[in-house]
């Protein structure tokens, strides 16, 4: 790998308001993005301190790819997670990638708890520490609005904030980025209320010319080709990840109540293409994309007698409807379109708030919980008391509350109904029910994602191999997506991202490396984040599946808790080789 | 007739800003959004429509009249031909732009013009932007 390069880091200190720049040319063979924040985030984390305390660092990286290819458009950001105490990797798009660029920095680390309010706006010609003391206690939207009339760079820049949730230190608050799309699952929104830094502002206008460019035009147009003439990525543009509703409801694969069935009578109602049809107003793209796959929706809802409307451009996907949808039971978008509203404007992780509040129902109806506790009956398919709910865990005007705001884990730790409190290594589950290897990808996974290594696929895909078979795809898709993450792609688009494509655009901006150093780069990054996790106090002995998971028959039929355990004792045998 | 930049379909765009990035690419050889010479930005944040700053090849460009370097001329159909080496940076051709759609490049000390070239239109995956002849000629 060309050692050229130098990684540009903004470290910026909250609790001094001083900032520096670090050039980093070590940094330089780890190509970006999650490598480039994996070794910082190794060197700066401190296991002795709380996941909130102020020395905890946030990092945020992008890759050398970002926007200049098709599709590369995400920004990752790493952190110690208030929701499982060990390893934050959450990806984000829409224009931060594009805006960090024009920036100059490849890495941003923040550190510190600043004394008051603040949002950072930083552009290539510094960082402003500014007063966030009138944002603060404002919803997601209002605080975009507010910062959009603030700040320069209409258009190109990046927004990035939390709502309440995360100034509330909710355990499962995320940041949003830019209206559309967020830093989800693990609790970044959480650090950023620690530290007191209610948004950041970037922007910048740093002048990039091209070296090579008869060979830059050339793989460009052949990446920019297959994302928009081939049918590779139609499934994302066309009804979007939505469309795996109705796939996995036929399948027993959708979560539904729960997960006490796995799939769902009013599927219909709430599929990808009932909202296409229905609800769906437009399409949008992350900056450097030109597939499109946000799907924006129009919530229309009546606020006072007399034919009084509001409404509300929302963005959903498959997750969304999974976990403020089938997984409470909610059978039509409207009553979606109301949780996934609140959620936004709260500034909470979507799929944590929706499994949580699939265990509180249970809870409920089991005795465990009580009207009393709860203020309200939380009931499957009511919209009202989940609302209600979901207020009371961002305010926490009590202890019940203060707990809830720590995750399903830590609430059924204090309050029991373990067995079906949705969690995989203290992360709530994704809206997957397909077999083992999706539940073994989650909870070992080093993030605990569906998407750390694409379980979910490998239970449909390798449906009739082995055991071991399974679990050496995980590893080696993780190994892989490593790569992938250092150079920020989106990972829908993973198939136009193979290997000699991958090196193609590296080589287009001079950046020389060969599948082996490729192979190895993923290998590494995947040692320094289970490392780093065990140093954080990951143990695959504490591990403990839900039952419920075994109790609801999935994609691949019945599961047994007994091969479970046989395939995460193969795995941790192949990570201790 | 020759054909000119148009952005009449502005309500299929999705923001990919693969335009910016072509102009940029193609004309400018550069990476940056900042030296295309189209600009896509929202009305106002994302929940509004998306809108395109272009050049509107004037028949008779203000932008050229400005000029007193020789640097842009009248592009016969429309627009501007743009001439960099006649070029001193005195940034007259900025303030007459009618529409307001050129923009200062203080690293190079020139103007960024559209020089119609419809690079652009060929990387937009929705046809939002196209090269068309005027209609009625005007």
């Amino acid at each position: 790998m060309a050692t050229k390069r130098i990684i540009r880091v903004l470290d910026i200190n909250l609790s001094e308001e001083k900032v520096a720049t670090h050039h980093r040319e070590d940094l330089a063979p780890f190509i970006g993005g999650i490598g480039v924040a994996s070794k910082l985030f190794a060197e700066l984390v401190d296991a002795q301190k709380d996941p909130l305390d102020p020395e905890q660092p946030i990092i945020l990286a992008n890759g050398p790819l970002s926007t200049i290819f098709p599709v590369v458009t995400k920004t990752v950001a790493v952190f110690r997670s208030p929701l499982t105490g060990e390893w934050g990797e959450s990806y984000a798009g829409m224009r931060l990638a594009l805006a960090m660029r024009m920036s100059g920095f490849q890495a941003i680390v923040i550190r510190g708890r600043a004394k008051k309010p603040v949002y950072l706006s930083i552009s290539d010609h510094g960082v402003r520490f500014k007063d966030a003391t009138a944002l603060w206690g404002l919803s997601v939207s209002e605080t975009g609005s507010i910062l959009r009339g603030l700040e320069q760079g209409r258009g190109h820049r990046s927004c990035i904030r939390i709502g309440p949730a995360g100034e509330k230190c909710v355990s499962f608050a995320n940041v949003n980025v830019d209206t559309y799309r967020h830093f989800g699952r693990l609790g970044l929104g959480a650090l950023f209320g620690a530290k007191n830094l209610k948004a950041v502002v970037i922007y910048g206008e740093k002048d990039e010319p091209i070296e090579n460019l008869a060979q830059y035009n050339r793989v460009y147009k052949d990446i920019y080709d297959k994302a928009v003439t081939t049918d590779i990525m139609d499934k994302y543009h066309g009804i979007g990840t939505a469309i795996n509703v109705n796939g996995l409801n036929n399948l027993n694969g959708l979560p539904t109540k729960n997960l006490q069935q796995s799939s769902f009578e009013q599927a219909e109602a709430i599929s990808g293409e009932a909202f296409a049809e229905q609800s769906l107003i437009r399409k949008m793209a992350c900056a450097g994309c030109p597939v499109g796959c946000i799907h924006i929706g129009l919530y229309r809802r009546e606020f006072g007698p007399g034919f009084d409307y509001e409404s509300k451009n929302l963005s959903y996907d498959h997750e969304l409807i999974f976990a403020l949808g089938s997984f409470l039971g909610m059978s039509s978008q409207e009553k979606i379109y109301a949780l996934i509203d609140a959620v936004e404007e709260l500034g909470l992780d979507a799929i944590s708030a929706g499994v949580l509040l699939g265990w509180v129902t249970e809870a409920f109806e089991k005795g465990i919980l009580t009207e009393e506790q709860l203020g309200v009956k939380p009931t499957f398919d009511q919209t009202e008391p989940y609302l209600e709910i979901l207020q009371q865990l961002v305010q926490q005007p009590n202890e019940f509350y203060r707990v809830l705001a720590l995750g399903s884990y830590a609430a059924a730790q204090r309050y029991g109904g373990h067995d079906f409190a949705m969690t995989l290594a203290k992360n709530e589950m994704a809206g997957y029910h397909t077999g083992y290897a999706n539940i073994l990808g989650q909870a070992v996974g080093a993030r605990h994602s569906h998407l750390d290594n694409a379980g979910y696929s490998v239970d449909q895909k390798l449906k009739d191999k082995s055991a071991e078979e399974k679990v050496q795809a995980l590893v080696k898709e993780e190994k892989w997506r490593n790569v992938l993450n250092c150079l920020t792609i989106c990972l829908f688009a993973r198939e136009i991202y193979q290997v000699e494509t991958v090196l193609s655009a590296l080589d287009a901006i001079g950046i020389k490396s060969n599948e082996a150093e490729l192979n190895g780069l993923g290998e590494e990054i995947f040692k320094i984040k289970h490392n780093t996790r065990l140093r954080l106090g990951y143990d695959f002995n504490q591990l403990a599946v839900p039952k419920r998971f075994f109790e609801t028959v999935s994609v691949t039929g019945n599961l047994n808790p007994a091969t479970w355990q046989e395939m995460l004792e193969y795995y941790k045998s192949i990570i201790r080789e | 007739m020759a054909k000119i930049l148009q952005a009449k379909y502005m309500a299929k765009c999705i923001g990919c800003y693969s335009c910016m990035l072509a102009c940029a690419r193609t004309v400018r050889h550069s990476f940056s959004l900042q030296k295309s010479a189209i600009q896509i930005h929202t009305a106002g944040g994302l929940q509004s429509r998306f809108l395109a700053d272009i050049c509107r090849g004037c028949l008779e460009p203000a932008c050229a009249r400005a000029c007193n370097s020789g640097a842009l001329l009248p592009r016969k159909g429309g627009g501007v031909r743009f001439i960099p080496a006649k070029c001193l940076g005195c940034r007259d051709c900025v303030e007459a732009c009618v529409v307001k759609t050129i923009r200062f490049d203080d690293t190079s000390n020139k103007p960024i013009i559209c020089i119609q070239c419809g690079s652009c239109t060929r990387y937009c995956p929705h046809q939002v932007i196209t090269m068309e002849e005027r209609e009625n000629g005007y």
